[in-house]
């Protein structure tokens, strides 16, 4: 549920004094139900003069997701989204024009409506000029989220390795980014390489882009794990939850709840990963996805940190998912796609929470080695850094801090377990197998860390 | 019956352990796929508010959660409680219709005492055998915390003429028989109707008769204990349990329980028969020997091998034969909880096996020296030839081979659900040993009743 501030300034008396005293007025964001038009509006897409011809590409792909594309900023619409292609940029003026276009029609932006850029990754052999225009794209998308309003998010694709701006996996970051999925991604620039030849098209612009697809989920008895397992499902995914033993009727809730298995297994255990496997296969005949969800928190300033608070938080946040990879890699999973919960607390820092920060940003790092080893099998390994999402962990946190949490973010207010799970989804989906080793973080823009 | 085949239509020795096979003719295997029961509480702790149907459906979903049977369109549901409310004509019925089962699949309710899930369990099974269905759940939950409490027959008498009278005056003078003695509600008693006794003091009569020893009594509850609390922490449980209200385990298991501390405990059962004349004995059945009041539900899966093939289902064991039998205990001639003796030696017969044909031996621990008098019995030659008509002692059972992961002493006996646990855990059992040995392994079940009831069966690894 939207938190009762955002309730209480955005309906009647609540909504007249907000605006009176200039408080901040976090939007009700738009949430993605299958069916429901991709944007809430129609798209401009527009770009630098080099770049038009990429720029064309993403237009035909958008007519066929029967989007309504216009490449002009004119007067008459309220934009759904609009799409800067900046890939031929190679001199810093060379991109004013555009983004002065993108300003024009910025007030113009529907609510929840979308900006998206797309640009390509620095590389080594880059001379300066083109170095600078295309790392000027990061800060530029950046300021220009926190500058958006009503909802409205700003993100990037990075284009790495010569990947074309209408390739499968830059088409489907595209999608996700414009869609209602997204909904707490802000101010993100997610690197994007051509996918490989399996890379699989077609259940790009479907509601089961995961059908047919066996997906495992640990923690899944509560919290997160709860809506990444639903929305798996939702997505077509036959769902095996994990969790503790111990916390096995919220285990048999979430399984009956998306028709999956529960499978009652302490995820630090040693042959952990085995036991996901043996199931999964002598069950659904294999497995395509995991999400390594479950996670624990035992805070405490360093300096009366025992023994068994960081031994603890380290076994089942970092160590069990390296072990779990391991033995599925191990025993030769083809076209695994992993995706890890990280933190922003493993990238900006938490008081009190050494152990928790350590494993956190242990998982950014595992996700960036194991990305080549998934990789040679056809997979992937991605992680996910929600920032304040509002769950029965949140709610125990003292107001004063909470709402710090929630309001320090370009979108001023805590993302929900849905926006969580539908990042993950979209990782794992066969068309984004062009993000590899990349963390996306679903924090309404935090102003916490990068 | 008198047909044998194995299960691979190869021949097997039937020399030593698990060999062999009693397969009939005419019907197909019905196999177990697993179990599900939710941790056992003591009477009026954590599941004190919970009904009946309650914990039944939390043990079903959990069934259903483990094998992904949502939606899922399945033979027949059966099972019951022993005490169970009248409003609950239809419990298990109404926990199907509360869980993520096709709302298609057909319940019924029965009930035979302690044996109740064991009874439900052969009657899934049977229709599975015979093709009837090819899927079932059989299990069973009983609650004293929240067992029903009746009113007093002159005042339900004054109840229901008050209802069925015409007229405020006809009302008023049916109420008026009511006497302030009538008001005084019946709880459940679990005392045999015929004799008047409680269950314990039946148990005391035939534990003295039988001589068993204190000290043995207390052993035997103190490997309960220990064997069901290695059984928790080895996590053996782990796929046969699903915590319930927050309980994750078992609540009555003791890990620290010891025989001093069992020793110490005073009688409760048999305490007037130190001045006896017929069986005078030193009274021996304490709290500790003795299973405590238990809430909780059980299930267990059961199918054709075909269907649990086509569901991608792992099979755990056949559920092979089973054999009930009564005693007569009105007349003191047998003691109440002795019928498996009878019906083990008959089950045994029937299907050409021995007691040393088994590798694992489930005797329900209604007392301690239940499992310990029918031990007794099997080894008495005069007691086999007379009692059973058999030429000889019936034979005696290993001890490390009973109750190897704990029984009711420590678990708890909730009436109708202790059918249930027995089952899976003895399905698991053979499944694990024929897994680790390669070769079949075999499990007796035997679950005493009141009523002088009870009923055995044979489980095997496939």
């Amino acid at each position: 549920m939207t938190d009762s501030y955002t309730r209480l300034v955005n309906a009647g008396l609540g909504k007249t004094l907000s605006k009176r005293l200039g408080l901040p007025r976090p939007a009700v964001l738009r949430r993605y139900r299958p069916g429901d038009p991709l944007t809430v509006g129609p798209v401009l897409v527009l770009s630098d003069a080099a770049s038009k011809p990429e720029a064309d590409a993403v237009a035909q792909a958008l007519l066929r997701w029967e989007v309504d594309v216009r490449r002009e900023p004119t007067d008459d619409a309220r934009w759904g989204a609009v799409v800067l292609v900046l890939t031929e940029a190679a001199r810093p003026t060379d991109v004013s024009d555009a983004v002065l276009a993108v300003g024009s029609v910025l007030r113009r932006v529907a609510p929840n409506g979308r900006v998206v850029t797309v640009s390509r990754a620095l590389t080594d052999d880059d001379p300066p000029e083109l170095a600078a225009t295309r790392g000027g794209v990061e800060g530029f998308l950046r300021s220009l989220a926190k500058e958006l309003r009503a909802g409205a998010t700003g993100n990037g694709i990075v284009l790495t390795d010569g990947a074309a701006a209408d390739s499968t996996s830059a088409l489907a970051t595209l999608r996700f980014f414009l869609s209602a999925r997204s909904a707490f991604v802000d101010g993100q620039l997610l690197p994007v390489g051509p996918a490989d030849a399996g890379a699989d098209e077609s259940g790009t612009a479907t509601d089961r882009p995961l059908a047919g697809k066996v997906a495992v989920v640990t923690g899944a008895a509560r919290g997160i794990g709860v809506d990444i397992a639903k929305t798996l499902a939702r997505d077509g995914a036959t769902v095996v939850c994990v969790d503790v033993p111990a916390a096995g009727e919220g285990l048999t809730r979430t399984a009956n709840a998306v028709g999956g298995t529960a499978l009652q297994l302490d995820v630090t255990a040693d042959d952990a990963g085995t036991r996901i496997l043996e199931h999964a296969r002598s069950r659904h005949g294999g497995v395509d996805i995991v999400v390594h969800n479950a996670g624990i928190l035992r805070d405490k300033l360093l300096a009366n940190m025992k023994p068994q608070q960081w031994d603890a938080v380290i076994a089942v946040n970092l160590a069990s998912q390296l072990r779990i990879n391991a033995q599925l890699l191990e025993a030769g999973v083809e076209g695994l796609r992993i995706v890890s919960l990280a933190s922003i607390a493993g990238i900006a820092g938490n008081r009190g929470q050494t152990n928790y920060g350590f494993s956190k940003a242990g998982v950014i790092g595992h996700t960036r080695a194991t990305a080549p080893l998934v990789a040679r099998l056809g997979g992937t390994a991605n992680a996910v850094a929600p920032g304040f999402i509002e769950t029965e962990m949140t709610r125990t946190i003292p107001t004063v801090t909470r709402e710090l949490g929630r309001r320090a973010s370009s979108l001023q207010q805590g993302g929900l377990p849905v926006d969580v799970a539908e990042a993950i989804v979209f990782l794992v989906s066969p068309a984004a197998a062009g993000v590899n080793g990349e963390v996306l973080r679903v924090c309404g823009q935090s102003w916490l860390g990068r | 019956m008198a047909t044998r085949k194995t299960t691979n239509g190869a021949p097997r020795g039937a020399s030593s352990g698990a060999t062999g096979s009693a397969r009939t003719t005419g019907v197909r295997d019905a196999v177990i796929v697993g179990g599900n029961r939710i941790p056992f509480s003591r009477a009026g702790k954590r599941y004190a508010d919970a009904s009946n149907s309650e914990m039944f459906t939390a043990a079903l979903e959990g069934l259903v959660a483990r094998f992904g049977l949502q939606g899922e369109r399945l033979g027949e549901v059966v099972g019951g409680a022993v005490l169970k409310h009248s409003r609950d004509f239809n419990m298990i019925r109404e926990s199907v219709l509360g869980s993520s089962l096709s709302p298609q699949t057909p319940a019924f309710d029965l009930q035979q005492a302690c044996a109740t899930g064991l009874e439900a369990t052969i009657n899934v099974a049977n229709k599975i055998r015979l093709g009837q269905i090819d899927s079932g759940v059989a299990g069973g939950t009983d609650t004293i915390s929240d067992a029903p409490i009746a009113v007093s027959d002159p005042l339900r008498r004054a109840l229901l003429a008050a209802q069925h009278a015409k007229t405020l005056q006809g009302r008023l003078k049916a109420l008026a028989q009511v006497r302030p003695g009538d008001l005084k509600p019946l709880t459940p008693a679990t005392d045999e109707p015929r004799t008047g006794l409680s269950m314990g003091e039946h148990q005391a009569i035939t534990t003295a008769r039988w001589g068993i020893s204190r000290e043995a009594q207390d052993e035997l509850a103190l490997a309960s204990h220990q064997n069901l609390t290695a059984a928790w922490d080895s996590g053996f449980f782990d796929d046969l349990v699903t915590p319930f209200r927050g309980l994750t385990r078992d609540d009555n298991v003791r890990a620290d329980t010891s025989l001093e501390k069992l020793a110490s405990l005073k009688p409760v059962f048999g305490k007037s028969l130190a001045t006896s004349a017929e069986v005078p004995a030193v009274p021996t059945m304490t709290a500790g020997n003795s299973t405590p009041l238990t809430d909780g539900a059980s299930t267990v899966l059961l199918a054709s091998t075909d269907w649990a093939q086509a569901h991608d289902l792992p099979v755990l064991a056949r559920f092979v034969d089973a054999e009930t039998a009564a005693v007569d205990f009105v007349h003191g001639h047998e003691g109440l909880l002795m019928a498996p003796v009878h019906a083990v030696p008959r089950l045994l017969a029937r299907n050409g096996l021995t007691l040393a044909d088994f590798d694992f031996v489930e005797i329900h621990e209604a007392f301690a020296s239940t499992v310990l008098t029918t031990l007794a019995a099997w080894e008495d030659a005069d007691y086999c030839k007379n009692e059973l008509g058999l030429p000889g002692p019936f034979g005696s059972v290993d001890r490390a081979r009973i109750n190897v992961n704990g029984s009711s002493l420590a678990a708890g006996h909730p009436f109708a659900a202790t059918g249930g646990r027995i089952v899976a855990t003895a399905a698991k059992l053979v499944a694990q040993r024929a897994a680790e040995t390669g070769k079949p392994a075999r499990a007796l079940v035997s679950v005493c009743a009141a009523g002088g009831l009870g009923a055995t069966a044979i489980i095997e690894s496939v």
